[in-house]
């Protein structure tokens, strides 16, 4: 999938005539493109106004690699970029197991499952011993779910660390932590110092230049158990908001996600609780007994259709608007920007500039 | 309903009042649960609805923070009915009522108390005390209600001008689920403006309750869980404007017996 590869161990005449590329912002969108520019031969320089990367709402992220289940609710360029992404991951971090997703819902709610298997593809219908077979310890509690087994999962933070590792050991990419000038009071990401192109992945804080970005509020929790496991994400069908259990790995369980229209960082309120770990808890009841090990939410960029995008304004490239899709759009969209400043490339699925309708 | 038999022309101008406001479109639409606010915005403009509900208690966080969607809604041109959706109590609904007001600078609100989880059947003591409290205030309420009569009457009595009473459970799909019920509250209350609000599945749910002589339809989830929520908007819109008209049509009457279309006098007979 990733084309036009060039390895970094090119002349130092090459590395004198490379693009240099400043990214503003450390999360997947920003290190993503780091390595989709970096692979083609520019030199990459990074400044993240926190002290690491991946620190911003990619640190909240479910990280689930879906691109069938995510058709139920989303655009088919989702799907397609999302096929793309899965690639990148399998290759460019450890840690991507191909598992699969499970989705299931309680008896009532089994109008929910038909509905989400009409509108996504590439599933089985599992019957309770296909479920115990998948998932021993879910034996016996669900008669019917659906399960994806091309999809995979992975931990956001530690992929995200191992990026970051991969692009300073193989592409001597520059990272500027804790840099000034581009918070979200004065907004100054274009600042090119000397740089080619500028890359602007800064989520939301890049409202003040987008003036259509939204914020959707996400709220998650990590649970720990040591009573039950499971090999791969599963979503609980609910009619107000489709819940996930996502596996890390040493009996942690992150649950997500809520998504509500507003922007406010942080604020995790009870009814958003009371409705993950009822979902999780109607899941498997031994959820009832786990600990929580942490709670958090914030907030993720989205310009009205929900869909990413890039915008080319003078030397400015924005890579922005990847709302519940980070991990599952960023590679996709990551190389498609690095043609779009090397070869010129168009790409009218994530290019239609101003596409407000508002 | 003399005033719609007066009605001679197809395309003469038929609309609704809410409170003194007049309105030509009857489809009121909520909007939760679009797969997009631009899919909505679509959604909106391929309805032709005027007015639509927008929910305060879960989006409002803490200053103020919803501004951003809000704002989308506002843009749209179209009149902004807040509701008090998910609120369990009277305060809680009072307080997100007084929020709506400031917000988005209008006396409309959408009274839900929820009594009933499963439900989420309206807790009509709460509503009706919700709704005495708010009409004091000057607020204009439209309380989400059951068809039940007696409720009915206490929140005219409260100051309400509007009722709407449930087709079925909020997102159910169902439609009209006492049908009965429904045409008895009609006839009761010839003069109020009625709304079916909530439990309406297809366009046919929505056409029934304009034929039964229902002043509008509201309906959130039916258009925007659709795999089509636009067209489905559209074919909405279509069946409330059908329903409508054909109650200004005035029906012919049901009948135990065939009745021949057809002279059938001097039809010439065909041997065999």
């Amino acid at each position: 999938m990733i084309s036009n590869q060039i390895e970094p161990t090119d002349t130092a005449q090459r590395a004198a005539n490379a693009m240099r590329v400043k990214i503003v912002g450390a999360g997947v969108a920003g290190l993503t493109c780091a390595h989709a520019f970096a692979r083609r031969g520019a030199n990459v320089t990074i400044v993240e106004r926190r002290a690491g990367s991946g620190q911003g709402c990619s640190w909240y992220a479910g990280g689930m690699l879906a691109p069938w289940c995510e058709r139920e609710s989303a655009e088919p360029i989702i799907a397609e970029l999302g096929l793309e992404s899965l690639a990148y991951w399998r290759e460019a971090v450890p840690d991507v197991p191909l598992e699969g997703s499970l989705v299931l819902a309680p008896p009532r709610d089994l109008p929910d499952l038909r509905r989400f298997a009409r509108r996504t593809a590439n599933f089985e219908w599992v019957d309770g011993a296909r479920i115990g077979e998948l998932e021993p310890d879910l034996d016996g509690r669900f008669d019917q779910g659906l399960f994806f087994p091309s999809e995979a999962h992975l931990e956001p933070r530690k992929a995200l660390a191992a990026l970051t590792r991969r692009l300073v050991d193989e592409y001597h990419v520059a990272f500027d932590f804790e840099a000034d000038g581009f918070d979200e009071e004065d907004g100054q990401a274009g600042q090119a110092d000397g740089a080619d192109l500028v890359v602007d992945c800064r989520g939301l804080a890049a409202r003040d230049v987008l003036a259509d970005l939204r914020g959707v509020k996400g709220e998650m929790l990590v649970l720990y158990s040591s009573e039950i496991a499971l090999r791969r994400p599963v979503r609980m069908l609910h009619p107000r908001i489709p819940v996930y259990i996502v596996p890390r790995g040493d009996g942690h369980f992150m649950i997500g996600a809520t998504s509500i229209e507003n922007d406010e960082r942080g604020r995790v309120t009870g009814r958003s609780m009371l409705e993950l770990l009822g979902a999780v808890y109607a899941l498997h009841p031994a959820f009832g007994e786990a600990e929580i090990v942490e709670i958090g939410a914030d907030v993720r960029p989205a310009f009205p259709d929900n869909l990413p995008r890039l915008r080319r304004r003078g030397n400015t490239l924005y890579v922005n608007g990847l709302y519940r899709h980070g991990f599952l759009a960023a590679p996709a969209l990551a190389r498609r920007a690095a043609e779009v400043a090397f070869d010129g490339a168009h790409f009218p699925e994530v290019m239609d500039e101003d596409h407000r309708e508002w | 309903m003399d005033a719609m038999t007066n009605k001679t022309t197809m395309d003469m101008a038929d609309p609704v009042a809410f409170y003194g406001t007049e309105v030509a479109s009857r489809l009121l639409l909520g909007t939760a649960q679009y797969p997009s606010p631009a899919i909505l915005a679509e959604a909106i403009r391929a309805s032709g609805t005027e007015i639509v509900t927008v929910s305060l208690r879960r989006e409002s966080g803490v200053a103020k923070s919803g501004q951003s969607f809000w704002q989308l809604i506002r843009d749209l041109g179209v009149r902004v009915l807040p509701n008090t959706a998910g609120c369990k109590t009277v305060k809680e609904a009072v307080t997100t009522a007084e929020m709506a007001r400031e917000l988005f600078g209008t006396p409309w609100v959408k009274l839900e108390v929820i009594g009933e989880d499963d439900t989420l059947q309206p807790d009509v003591f709460g509503l009706v005390e919700a709704a005495r409290l708010l009409t004091r205030d000057g607020f204009q309420v439209f309380p989400y209600t059951t068809e039940d009569l007696v409720v009915a009457e206490k929140l005219i009595s409260a100051g309400c001008e509007v009722l709407m009473p449930w087709g079925a459970p909020i997102g159910s799909g169902r439609g009209l689920n006492n049908p009965y019920g429904l045409r008895s509250l009609r006839a009761h209350f010839p003069g109020i403006p009625l709304v079916v609000d909530a439990g309406v599945g297809l366009p046919s749910h929505a056409a029934a309750a304009m034929e039964m002589g229902y002043d509008a339809v509201l309906l959130n989830t039916a258009v925007a869980k659709a795999g089509d929520p636009v067209r489905m908007a559209h074919a909405f819109a279509r069946a409330i404007a059908a329903g409508r008209e054909a109650v200004i049509a005035d029906p012919m009457e049901v009948r135990d017996m065939a009745a021949p279309s057809t002279p059938v006098m001097g039809r010439a007979l065909l041997g065999s």
